[in-house]
C-alpha cells in the first residue's frame, strides 16, 4: 500500500518527458554552471554589455540589480558598462532600433532577460561556440545548434575561424546522412580554445544569473525554511501522538 | 468576555456553529493518508487567494504590459517572486491533491448514498477549478498561455453551428487578444470566490451525512455513546482536537514538499512552469508543440484519440466532456452492496489500478507529440477509461441481477471496443503495425472480458463488513 502511493506520487510529478530546447538532435556539451562564482559572473556580465547588448536587450534587468548582486561597484557600472546617458536604475536596453535590428539581420534581435531560462544553460554554452564559415548564408556564418540562425559570429576575433567537420553515416535504409560532428580552427583567435570556452562559460552563468536574479535569494530562503519546517514537523508529530494516546 | 459571547450568542448562534462543526462534529476514528487531503485542499485554495490578491496589486491585465509586470513582480516587487511561485505551484500542488482527494473516493466509496451531493458538488468544485486555472492560465501572456488558450477556446468551434459565433463570443475578438485577457482577468478574480462557496456546501452536505471512513460503515448506525456524549457514535470522535492536531501534522509535511518546490525546483521540470512561457505572447509565432499544463493533459489525449468523422472533430470534443461528465454519474453505476474496495471484490481492486494506470498514461500521452504508434495508444486508453465506468455496475454487481440500464451499457461498452478494433483493421488507412493492432485488439478485448463478462459468470461476493471500525 505504502509503495503504491510513493509510485503514485513519483508518477505525478516524475519528469515524463521534458520537452527539448531546439527540437533537434544534437549532442550539447555539458558544463557545470556556477552562480555562485562572482568573478565569473563579473566576466560573464562584461561580456554581456561589451558584445550583446549592442544589438540585443535585457529589457527586465536594471544596472543596479547588476551591480549590487555580483558586487560590482555602482561607480564602475556607470563609468566602464553603461556607453550613453542611461542611469544606473534603467533597464539595460540597446540602442539598436528594432526597425535596424529588422532591416539588418531579417529579424529584431530578440531581448535577452530570459534567454537563461527560455533554453538551457547546455544550449546557451554549445550555442556560444557552435558558428562557423558559411558563404551560403547573408551574414557569411551559420551555427550547428541553430541552423541558418540570423546572427553573426559576434566574438570570432576572439575564438578565431572554425570550419565544421562533418561525418556520413549510413543508416539501415540505406540513406546517406551527414552531420556536423566536430569543428577545425581554420584561422586562431585571440584566445586559445579553454580560454575561450571559460569565456563563454562566463557569459552562460551571467545569461542564467539574469534569467532569475532571485535564484540566489530562493535557494537560501528555502534551505532555513526546510530547516524550520522539518523541526516544526516534529513537534506536530509529537503534539499529535500526545492527543491520540487515548484513542483506540 | 462571557456576556460578550453571551451577546453574540442570542443574535448569531456562533457557539453552535462552532459545536456542530469542529468541538461536536464526530468524525470517524480511523481515518488514514488519504483522509489528508480534504484539509488540505481547503489550506492550498486559501494560499491561493491570498497569493493571488497579492499578484493582481501589481499584475496589469494589457497584452502590451502583462508579460512585463510578471517579470517586474519577479524582480522589483518586494518578495514577489515568493508570491508569483507560491502562486504557480499553488495551482498545480491544488491539482495533485484534489486527484488525491477523488482517488480517496474512488478507493472508499465515499460517493455512495447517502454522500451523492457532496461527491456532485465536489465534481462541480473540481470544474470550477478547470476553469479558473484555465483563465488564469492566459495572465502571464507567455507563448504557452496564448497558444494554449487558443487551442482550448478552438475546441468550441468544432460544435455545429453555434461553434463559431461561441468561440468568439468567449474570446471577445476573432483571436485571443487584449480583449480576451482583460475578460480573463475579471473571472479569473471572481471564479475562486464561487469555488469558496462551492466548498462551503460540500462540508454542509458533509456534515449533513457524516464523514465516510476507509470500512465504508456508517458509525451513526453502529453503537452508540463515547466519553464526551452518549448519544454521539462510540467509533466517532470529536474532529476538534483530534483531527485539528493530525491535519496540522499533514499540513505541516505537506508545507514541506510544497516549499521544496517553491525554493528549489519552481519551474518543476517543465511542469508547474512550461518553457515556452518564459517568451512574450506572439500572435504570429505558433510554437512548434502546444501542450497544456500537466493536469488538462489527460483530457486533452482524449480530445485527440478520437479521430474525425464525418467531416467534423467535435466527436473529440464531445468524448472528453463526456469523460468528465461520467464522474458525476459514478454513484448510481456503484452496485456493490458494500462501499469499501476493502471488502469489494479483486475485479474491483483490478479496475481501479487500471483506471490510475490509464489516467496516467494518458496524461504523459498529452504531452507527446502525436504519432500513429502514440495516437493508438491513446485510443486504446481512452477506451479503457470510458469501460472503466461503463463497466463499474458489472463489477460492482457481486452477483445480484444487472438492472436494465447496467445491461444497455454493457451492451454500449462491447460496442464501443467493436468499434475501436473495426476502426484499427479496417478503417484507419496508413495506421499502426500489425503487432500494435494486434497487441491493443488482445488487450482491449481482455480488458471488456475482466472488468464486464468474467464478474457476471463467475461471481464475487462481498466480504462481511465488520460490526465496530477496524483500526
Amino acid at each position: 500500500m505504502k509503495y503504491r502511493l510513493l509510485l503514485l506520487i513519483i508518477g505525478f510529478l516524475a519528469p515524463a518527458s521534458v520537452p527539448a530546447a531546439g527540437g533537434y538532435d544534437i549532442r550539447l556539451d555539458h558544463y557545470d554552471y556556477g552562480i555562485k562564482d562572482r568573478i565569473s559572473l563579473q566576466n560573464g556580465a562584461r561580456l554581456f554589455v561589451n558584445y550583446c547588448l549592442s544589438c540585443h536587450s535585457a529589457h527586465f534587468m536594471r544596472y543596479n540589480r547588476m551591480a549590487e548582486d555580483l558586487g560590482i561597484p555602482e561607480q564602475v557600472v556607470r563609468e566602464n558598462m553603461i556607453f550613453d546617458d542611461r542611469k544606473i536604475a534603467d533597464p539595460m536596453t540597446t540602442t539598436l532600433a528594432k526597425e535596424d535590428g529588422e532591416a539588418w539581420f531579417g529579424i529584431a534581435p530578440p531581448d535577452l532577460t530570459l534567454i537563461g531560462k527560455l533554453r538551457d544553460p547546455d544550449w546557451l554554452y554549445t550555442f556560444l561556440r557552435s558558428f562557423y564559415k558559411d558563404d551560403s548564408t547573408v551574414s557569411g556564418w551559420n551555427n550547428s545548434v541553430f541552423p541558418n540562425v540570423a546572427m553573426p559570429h559576434v566574438m570570432w576575433t576572439k575564438q578565431g575561424i572554425q570550419k565544421p567537420v562533418y561525418t556520413t553515416s549510413v543508416d539501415d535504409a540505406g540513406y546517406e546522412t551527414r552531420k556536423i560532428t566536430g569543428f577545425e580552427l581554420v584561422r586562431e583567435g585571440t584566445l586559445t580554445q579553454e580560454e575561450f570556452d571559460h569565456a563563454m562559460e562566463d557569459l552562460t552563468n551571467f545569461l542564467y544569473y539574469m534569467a532569475e536574479p532571485s535564484r540566489a535569494d530562493r535557494i537560501r530562503w528555502g534551505v532555513w525554511t526546510m530547516f524550520f519546517l522539518l523541526i516544526f514537523a516534529v513537534l506536530t508529530w509529537f503534539l499529535k501522538r500526545e492527543y491520540w494516546r487515548d484513542v483506540h | 468576555m462571557k456576556a460578550l459571547m453571551q451577546w453574540v450568542d442570542a443574535r448569531f448562534p456562533v457557539g453552535n456553529v462552532v459545536r456542530e462543526h469542529i468541538t461536536e462534529y464526530y468524525a470517524p476514528k480511523n481515518f488514514n493518508f488519504w483522509y489528508f487531503f480534504g484539509s488540505l485542499a481547503t489550506l492550498v485554495l486559501m494560499l491561493q487567494i491570498v497569493t493571488g490578491i497579492l499578484l493582481a496589486m501589481n499584475y496589469k491585465p494589457d497584452a502590451e504590459l502583462a508579460f512585463a509586470s510578471v517579470e517586474y513582480i519577479m524582480r522589483d516587487v518586494w518578495g514577489g517572486w515568493f508570491v508569483r511561485y507560491m502562486h504557480s505551484t499553488g495551482a498545480s500542488m491544488f491539482f495533485v491533491v484534489i486527484y488525491l482527494h477523488m482517488f480517496r473516493a474512488l478507493l472508499y466509496g465515499s460517493y455512495r448514498n447517502p454522500r451523492e451531493l457532496i461527491w456532485i458538488i465536489g465534481m462541480v468544485i473540481y470544474m470550477a477549478m478547470m476553469v479558473t486555472a484555465f483563465l488564469g492560465y492566459l495572465l502571464p501572456w507567455g507563448q504557452m498561455s496564448y497558444w494554449g488558450a487558443q487551442v482550448i477556446v478552438n475546441l468550441f468551434e468544432t460544435l455545429p453551428i453555434i461553434g463559431g459565433p461561441l468561440s468568439e463570443w468567449i474570446r471577445g475578438d476573432y483571436v485571443i487578444s487584449d480583449i480576451t485577457l482583460n475578460r480573463f482577468y475579471a473571472l479569473h478574480y471572481l471564479v475562486p470566490f464561487i469555488l469558496a462557496g462551492l466548498v462551503f456546501l460540500h462540508l454542509v452536505a458533509l456534515h449533513k451525512a457524516g464523514s465516510n471512513n476507509p470500512d465504508g460503515i456508517e458509525i451513526k448506525k453502529g453503537p452508540k455513546g463515547n466519553r464526551w456524549s452518549e448519544s454521539a457514535p462510540k467509533d466517532g470522535i470529536p474532529f476538534h482536537p483530534y483531527y485539528t492536531v493530525k491535519d496540522l501534522l499533514g499540513a505541516v509535511v505537506f508545507m514541506a514538499i510544497f516549499l521544496a518546490i517553491v525554493f528549489f525546483m519552481p519551474e518543476m521540470f517543465g511542469f508547474f512552469i512550461e518553457k515556452p512561457n518564459f517568451e512574450p505572447a506572439n500572435p504570429l509565432k505558433t510554437p512548434e508543440h502546444i501542450a497544456p499544463v500537466w493536469y488538462f493533459t489527460p483530457y486533452y489525449a482524449i480530445l485527440r484519440a478520437i479521430p474525425s468523422f464525418a467531416g467534423t472533430q467535435v466527436w473529440g470534443v464531445l468524448a472528453m466532456f463526456i469523460s468528465i461528465a461520467l464522474f458525476f454519474v459514478l454513484p448510481w453505476l456503484d452496485r456493490s452492496p458494500v462501499r469499501s474496495v476493502r471488502y469489494k471484490g479483486p475485479t474491483t481492486r483490478l479496475a481501479l489500478g487500471l483506471f490510475v494506470v490509464t489516467f496516467l498514461v494518458l496524461g504523459w500521452l498529452g504531452i507527446q507529440a502525436p504519432t500513429t504508434n502514440l495516437t493508438i495508444m491513446s485510443q486504446f486508453f481512452t477506451l479503457l477509461y470510458m469501460l472503466f465506468f461503463l463497466l463499474f455496475p458489472c463489477f460492482s454487481s457481486a452477483g445480484q441481477p444487472l438492472p436494465l440500464f447496467a445491461k444497455g451499457l454493457l451492451a454500449i461498452s462491447v460496442l464501443s471496443v467493436l468499434a475501436t478494433i473495426v476502426y484499427w483493421w479496417f478503417l484507419w488507412s496508413g495506421g499502426p503495425s500489425f503487432t500494435h493492432k494486434i497487441s491493443y485488439t488482445v488487450l482491449s478485448v481482455l480488458v471488456l472480458f475482466m472488468l464486464g463478462i468474467k464478474p457476471l459468470i463467475m461471481p464475487e461476493p462481498a466480504k462481511p463488513l465488520p460490526e465496530r471500525l477496524t483500526q
